[in-house]
This record gives C-alpha cells, sequence and structure tokens, in this order.
C-alpha cells in the first residue's frame, strides 16, 4: 500500500508538489478563507468549505498515462453555496455561513453524500453526475417551449441522449435548531446511519433519515452557567465500534463514551488525562492545554489531539497519559504572551493520520506544516508557499532556529509570519497525497514516484 | 515587581478582548470566554500574591486563602479540586447574584491590605487613597441582578464569609471616582438554555 516516512533518515519519502488552488491574489477576501479539508473514503474527492459558506469539490482524475505523474490530478468538480448568514432575531446574534467541517458518508450508489455544518445548522447534501438528458418529447421542443397539441401528428417515446457531463449538488436533509451554543464537529457512526453533532457544551446524536429530532447523548452545561469550567472541544465516532466515541475539552481531557452504558453518556466509560508539567506554568497554561482536535487512527486502536504546542498519541487502553508526544512548535512556548496578545493562541489547529497510521500531521506558522513519522520517530517540517510550487518540484525541508546562532537556510522565531497559518490538512485515505489550506489556498502535495 | 507589572497589562489586554469578542459575527463565543476569563483570573491572582509578598506582613492569616481559590462565594467548602476552578468571564465582569451591593467598592489590593492590619469586623469596603494607577477602561463592579433576584446582606460578623466576598471577582484596579456601567456579557449566555 503505502509507504510510510515523512522524509529524511533511512526511509527516504520526499514531498513534491502536485498543484495549488485559489487566487493568487495577496489581498485575501474574507469569504475565501478555507475553513476545512476533508478527503471522501475513497480519496477520489477532496472537498473544501470556506468562511463563505461555500462548498468545492474536487475530483482526482483518472490516472494519466504519463509515466512520470501516474496519479490523476484533482480538478473542480462541484461548487455550491452550502450556508447562508442568518440572523437569530430572538437573541440578535449574527450566524455565520462559514463552513466548521464537512464529513463524507460511505458510498453507497453512484451519489455522493456530505454533511457540511455551519455554527448551528447540519445540512445533508446529495452529489450527483448527470450525463444522460430526455430528448424527443410529444408535447415539448427542444428548447422547453410547449407546441400546440394540434400540430402533433405522431407520436415518439422520447430516449436518452447524452450531453455533457453536470453535476448537480442537492440538500436532502436540514437539521437545524438542535444547538444553543456553536457546533464545532460532526462525525458520522460506522453504522452509516447516524452521526453525532458537538457544540461546546451538549453532544447531539442524529439519525440520517430524521431531521425534526435528535438524541442529547452528553450535556455538561452546569445548572449555574457561573460554575462553568470547560467546554467541549471536538468530537468523534469510533471507526469501528458504532457505540463508542470521544470528546475532548478545553482542559486537555478526552472522555470515552459507551453508549450502550446509558441513554445519556455524562459519566465516560474512559478519562483521558496527562498530568500538567509544574514546570510549564504560566498565565496561558489553561489556554494552550485546550485540546483543538482529536482523531481516531483508522485502525481504531489509537487517537490523536492536538494541543496549541504539540501533538499525542492515546493508546485507547492507557488512560494515564500518551503513548507518543511530539512538539510542533516549541519555541513558540517563550512566546505565549505576545500570541496571547495578538490571538493566535487561539488558533485551533486539526491533525490527521496517514492511511496506515505510521505518520501524523499537523499545521504550524508561517505556512509550515510538520509530520511526524511514529515508526522512525522522525520528523519532518515544510512549507507550502508560492515560491515552491513549480509542478514536480521536491519540497526542502524547512527548520526553525531556536538557539542563538541562526544557520543558513534557517529562519528565526522573529521572521516567522502568524499571519500565514495552516490550520486545516488531510491526507488521502489509501496514497501519500495531502492537501493543505493556507489562509485561502489548497495546496496539493505528493510523494515522489521512482 | 516585573510579574505585578506583567499580570495587570495581561488583565488589562483580557479586558479589551473580552470588548471586542462581544461585537463578533456570529456572537459571543463560549470557549473563547472561557480562556480569556481563566488568564484574566491567572493574571489576578499573580498580581495578588506579588503584591502580598511586596507588603510586608507579620499576619500570614487563613483568611489569605479564599483569595487564592478564587472560588465562588457559596463554594467554599466545595470539592478541593475547585481549587483551581477557573471563572467564567461572566464572573469577573458581573458579581453573583448572592453577593450584596457594597462588594463592588471592595477593591482587592486595599482589603487585602486592611485585612492584614485589621480584623475583619473593622474591615473597611472603601477604597483608600492609595490606589495604583488604574488603567479606567476597566468597568466598576456592580452586581447585576436576574430578573426575579433579590439582593440580600450577608452579615459581615462571619468574618470568612466576608473576607471570601470581598476577594472575589473584584478587578485589582479602578479609577477614582470614575464609575462605569459595563453592559453585562452574560446577557447572551443567560439567554442560551
Amino acid at each position: 500500500m503505502l509507504c510510510a516516512g515523512p522524509g529524511g533518515g533511512s526511509n527516504d519519502v520526499q514531498w513534491c508538489f502536485s498543484q495549488v488552488k485559489g487566487a493568487i491574489d495577496d489581498d485575501v477576501a474574507e469569504a475565501d478563507i478555507i475553513s476545512t479539508v476533508e478527503f471522501n473514503q475513497s480519496g477520489e474527492l477532496l472537498a473544501t468549505g470556506d468562511k463563505g459558506g461555500r462548498v468545492v469539490i474536487f475530483q482526482q482524475e483518472q490516472e494519466s498515462k504519463n509515466k512520470l505523474q501516474c496519479r490523476g490530478e484533482y480538478n473542480v468538480y462541484s461548487t455550491f453555496q452550502s450556508h447562508e448568514p442568518e440572523f437569530d432575531y430572538l437573541k440578535s446574534l449574527e450566524i455565520e455561513e462559514k463552513i466548521n467541517k464537512i464529513r463524507w458518508l460511505p458510498q453507497k450508489n453512484a451519489a455522493h453524500f456530505l454533511l457540511s455544518t455551519n455554527d448551528k445548522t447540519i445540512k445533508l447534501w446529495k452529489i450527483s453526475e448527470r450525463d444522460k438528458r430526455p430528448e424527443g418529447y410529444n408535447l415539448k421542443e427542444e428548447d422547453g417551449q410547449y407546441r400546440d397539441p394540434n400540430t402533433v401528428t405522431t407520436l415518439r417515446v422520447p430516449v436518452f441522449r447524452p450531453m455533457d457531463l453536470m453535476v448537480e449538488a442537492s440538500p436532502r436533509r436540514v437539521f437545524a435548531n438542535a444547538h444553543t451554543y456553536h457546533i464545532n464537529s460532526i462525525s458520522v457512526n460506522s453504522d452509516c446511519e447516524t452521526y453525532l453533532s458537538a457544540d461546546d457544551l451538549r453532544v447531539n446524536l442524529w439519525h440520517l433519515e430524521i431531521t425534526d429530532r435528535s438524541f442529547n447523548i452528553v450535556d455538561i452545561k452546569p445548572a449555574n452557567m457561573e460554575d462553568l469550567t470547560e467546554v467541549i472541544t471536538a468530537a468523534e465516532f469510533h471507526p469501528n465500534q458504532c457505540n463508542t466515541f470521544v470528546y475532548s475539552s478545553s482542559k486537555g481531557t478526552i472522555r470515552l463514551c459507551d453508549m450502550r452504558a446509558a441513554a445519556l453518556c455524562d459519566s465516560h466509560a474512559k478519562l483521558f488525562e496527562e498530568p500538567e508539567d509544574p514546570n510549564n506554568r504560566s498565565f496561558f497554561s489553561e489556554i494552550i492545554s485546550s485540546i483543538s482536535d482529536v482523531k481516531f487512527s483508522h485502525s481504531g486502536r489509537y487517537m490523536m489531539t492536538r494541543d496549541y504546542l504539540s501533538v499525542k498519541i492515546w493508546d485507547l487502553n492507557m488512560e494515564s497519559r500518551p503513548v507518543e508526544t511530539y512538539q510542533v512548535h516549541e519555541y513558540l512556548r517563550s512566546k505565549l504572551c505576545s500570541l496571547y496578545e495578538n490571538d493566535c493562541i487561539f488558533d485551533k489547529f486539526e491533525c490527521c493520520w496517514n492511511g496506515n497510521d505510521s505518520v501524523v500531521m499537523t499545521g504550524s506558522y508561517n505556512n509550515f506544516f510538520r509530520m511526524f513519522d511514529r515508526g522512525y520517530q522522525q520528523d519532518m517540517t515544510l512549507e507550502a508557499s508560492r515560491e515552491n510550487s513549480k509542478p514536480r518540484s521536491v519540497l526542502k525541508p524547512r527548520k526553525v532556529s531556536t538557539g542563538g546562532k541562526r544557520k543558513k537556510d534557517e529562519i528565526s522565531v522573529d521572521s516567522l509570519d502568524f499571519n500565514k497559518k495552516i490550520l486545516h490538512t488531510a491526507w488521502h485515505p489509501l496514497d501519500n497525497i495531502i492537501a493543505v489550506a493556507t489562509t485561502n489556498n489548497l495546496y496539493i502535495f505528493q510523494d515522489k514516484l521512482i | 515587581m516585573e510579574v505585578n507589572i506583567e499580570a495587570r497589562r495581561i488583565l488589562a489586554v483580557s479586558i479589551s478582548k473580552l470588548y471586542a469578542s462581544r461585537t463578533q459575527r456570529g456572537g459571543l463565543r463560549l470557549h473563547r470566554s472561557l480562556l480569556l476569563s481563566l488568564v484574566m483570573r491567572s493574571a489576578r491572582d499573580i498580581y495578588h500574591s506579588s503584591r502580598e509578598s511586596e507588603v510586608p506582613s507579620g499576619a500570614q492569616s487563613a483568611p489569605e486563602e479564599p483569595m487564592d481559590t478564587s472560588s465562588n462565594p457559596g463554594e467554599q467548602t466545595r470539592l478541593p479540586e475547585a481549587q483551581t476552578e477557573p471563572q467564567p468571564v461572566l464572573n469577573s465582569t458581573e458579581t453573583a447574584p448572592e453577593e450584596p451591593d457594597n462588594t463592588e467598592d471592595g477593591c482587592d489590593s486595599e482589603i487585602i491590605e486592611d485585612k492584614e492590619n485589621l480584623s475583619p469586623a473593622k474591615q473597611s469596603r472603601k477604597r483608600r487613597g492609595k490606589a495604583s494607577a488604574a488603567p479606567d477602561f476597566l468597568p466598576s463592579k456592580r452586581a447585576r441582578l436576574e430578573p426575579g433576584e433579590e439582593r440580600y446582606e450577608v452579615p459581615l460578623g462571619s468574618c470568612r464569609a466576608g473576607e471570601s466576598l470581598t476577594t472575589l471577582h473584584t478587578p485589582p484596579f479602578r479609577s477614582k471616582g470614575l464609575r462605569r456601567r459595563m453592559v453585562q456579557p452574560s446577557a447572551s449566555l443567560a439567554c442560551c438554555h
């Protein structure tokens, strides 16, 4: 299947630029800011959501005959407006149209289905192809105008004739009015019938066919809001066990819940928490321990969490501490005050696994992204930038200089651009192809095929 | 001293972020508000402890503890883990309904100094002249009641309750005389059920 390894050392995987999508313009329109990236289960489709409420789906072309590039390119397949801005008149609040998450449903027929959500409403979209149309109506002309029935002298049976491929996206379900707080996660269950949605204080369980009700399965809202100490930051179903899900908190804990135990899973089956290192205590300890993303491995044996400075891999059988911890940008620990002032400390980075769970990836600042090879214990920093965007050019590993002496080709911490952040990345489930979102551009990289 | 200055600066930054977040599109973000309040609480605690260490005091008495735990007045006897229980931002800007009206005059630094020297019964809630140069954008801490709630007096004779209340929630510095009424961010949160 795949080669493991991010590169370097004995396992030489080199990453090459493949494509970049989006405007070259430096002046970024706010609506174009990418807010989520997701491959479907086959990797053929790649969906992005943006702040303007739009979803753009790219499709991988069939493998080309060109041996140099055996993998097909991703081209735009469908674009549609998923969510519009709304106004909650009761609370005098605007509801943003920004797409927070997209999750694909496993494919069951020719059509593709995905769930997209903004802060309040989840929608199920059907994306289907139409490449034939009926022609030869008796009562209609080809242009659609109705014929005078008196002029019809013979009858014919309409037939399907080929037409230019048209991809249609239609909303099949709208799941609304179930969340008081802002939705941060959706996750499709392995039973392919239900899915969960999570906001700051609650997790709801839905049936894909039923839109007028959902079950609340986790509620951490205290009786008195002044007693609030933590919020839910992410939630996900187990990839194989349809009764199991996890949710992470702003306090750095992860709770695993079993829906068989009770209807309301307020009490966890397992609590994953690592004791805080007292040496690292600061004003901002609590903020940086807040978990921004949680992802199960494909195998279901492990889960990965991302907090502000690190990525942690947990074995589901051990709650006391993670089995692996990778520092993403430890050099920022001494800069937390500045990062608090410029709001960067609130950035929510996501993380992802490769197809065989041997490598994990997450984003950082200056359009850097990091890969950690779990087997070879190697890490690599790469950059998504227009300068490195010649087709099939190999990406050079980057390094941030942390000591006093800056080596050649290294970048000092102070010259990092904190406006250029990579929050969303995705890894093709079956191949070494990655999608990395900068502010408004989507980069696609693939490993160099020998 | 440096820690003191740093703590004050962080408090100032936090409060301005709090104000700014209320005008954001999409409404008040609960997660962000909670994190802001945690930072504010840490900064406030450090400010207090650094002020304490500056003032020579023979009587390091138990009254200092309620300040450190910073828990709700009604929950002094709660679980030990409430020690580090963070308060949501609403607390720092809106005193709990149970608090009496006159705690709003209490300024932490002054009260602490008084506590060291006076018995609780003589504890003055009035702001002393020796005020730290406070940024004037910090709001006065006027307790805001939800509709239907009533204020009630906390007996001053109960020293523990009195101390815990005065050490709570009030911002460590205010400008003299300038009373600013702040719109409570909890308004929108309180509507959420």
